[in-house]
């Protein structure tokens, strides 16, 4: 299971408690979860990428063990410990935005 | 019902107005641009919802508020049947084209926010809104998907300019004895009126003056209007409050006549009608475009009952009292 830690407002607009847990299947990479996450909550599409480009939105960035993954390509495959769920994956609302 | 910048209000009255009930705030932390209840159903409620963060959501209330959901976010009752979260997706029709920005090159449209939303007079499910960067969109869905009506852009949209505040559709008006005609207004673009339900729209800004704010005081578009109103009664008389200027037109917006009269200063936002009195008006003088504030630092609506021209200050304890709440 993938864990997605939604930031507070995305957590009420999907209606959540705590941490989403995700079944991806095939590869672990930044769209296949972007993904499996709006098709379970489709209230978040568009607030975190835009509808019809998929580009992440300026103020939104993506956190993974420690590192800032906001500039990855979408095809880029998240840490084994994000995959096999020890680390979350973090979607954040930034102070600073690109 | 109250939109702020930190969430949303609702405020029921007794009969008399006496006493009030606040409840909110709903959506508390985001932006609320608008909200309004559909005159044929006045428990559904629509609001826009915004952040610089994660964009344009539309929330949907059935029940007057109480409960809100967006529109095409959550499980249909129906088993087989999955929402598409399109219930803020606002896309330009067409080429996307461009309009006039700060430095006068051209710019292309970019959807950022939805201003007003004007639920029809007729059906529940029809809402048109007013959007930044400034087009209309109108659903028929209840919110679920939004078309836009593209033939507004047409009306030289490519010289409107974004003024500091952005360039918005933040006024609809829907006549209620003609549904072909709607008229809406865009900052630092002017007003526009249609015939046809919203296929051709044309610029109704004759007799508009903006010496301080345009090279040609008199052009057809530009003109910096913050807001029109309209009476249901006399849907062809509508009032609006310029950049500077409150001007007022008989004949549905071909011809304009300021009637800034006797106030202290004829620069502000706001306009409105009174509910049964179609020749009262109210405004909210401020300063001057550089100095936003009251003048004297005095918070005051005035009032003309003469159509414009002749203003009163509403200064008396029981007005301010009435203000107040």
């Amino acid at each position: 299971m993938i864990r997605v830690v939604l930031p507070f407002h995305l957590r009420n607009l999907a209606r959540v408690d705590g941490e989403v847990q995700l079944e991806v299947i095939g590869a672990v990479t930044l769209r296949s979860v972007l993904d499996m996450l709006e098709a379970r909550h489709p209230v978040l599409r568009g607030t975190i990428r835009d509808h019809i480009t998929l580009k992440r939105r300026p103020f939104v960035r993506f956190f993974a063990c420690k590192e800032d993954l906001s500039l990855e390509p979408p095809e880029t495959r998240l840490p084994d410990e994000v995959v096999s769920g020890t680390e979350p994956f973090l979607i954040v609302g930034a102070m600073a935005g690109s | 019902m109250v939109g702020t910048k930190k969430g949303a209000f609702i405020l029921t009255a007794d009969g008399k107005r006496h006493n009030w009930e606040v409840s909110g705030p709903h959506f508390a932390g985001w932006e609320m641009y608008h909200l309004k209840g559909s005159p044929v159903e006045p428990n559904r409620i629509y609001a826009s919802q915004t952040s610089g963060w994660f964009g344009q959501v539309i929330q949907r209330s059935d029940d007057g508020g109480k409960s809100w959901a967006t529109p095409d976010g959550v499980p249909a009752p129906v088993p087989g049947e999955f929402p598409k979260g399109e219930s803020n997706k606002f896309v330009y029709e067409g080429e996307v084209g461009t309009h006039k920005w700060y430095d006068g090159t051209q710019h292309p449209w970019e959807f950022k926010r939805v201003w007003h939303l004007e639920p029809s007079l007729t059906d529940p499910d029809t809402v048109y809104a007013g959007v930044e960067d400034a087009a209309i969109f109108k659903t028929v869905d209840g919110g679920k998907t939004w078309k836009e009506l593209p033939g507004l852009r047409v009306a030289k949209g490519h010289l409107w300019q974004p003024g500091a505040g952005g360039m918005a559709v933040h006024t609809i008006l829907l006549d209620p004895k003609n549904p072909n005609r709607i008229y809406i207004a865009i900052s630092a673009a002017g007003a526009f009126r249609t015939d046809d339900g919203g296929k051709t729209w044309w610029p109704i800004n004759r007799g508009l003056k903006s010496p301080y704010e345009l090279p040609d005081p008199d052009a057809e578009v530009g003109h910096c209007v913050h807001r029109i109103a309209m009476h249901p009664s006399r849907p062809g008389v509508l009032f609006m409050q310029k950049h500077w200027d409150i001007l007022r037109t008989d004949n549905a917006g071909d011809q304009w006549t300021d009637v800034g009269g006797n106030l202290p200063t004829d620069f502000g936002f706001p306009i409105d009608v009174h509910a049964h009195e179609p020749e009262t008006i109210y405004v909210v003088p401020i300063k001057s475009d550089s100095e936003h504030f009251p003048p004297d630092g005095k918070l005051r609506v005035y009032r003309s009952r003469t159509g414009g021209n002749e203003w009163e200050a509403l200064t008396k304890k029981a007005c301010r009292r009435r203000i107040a709440t």
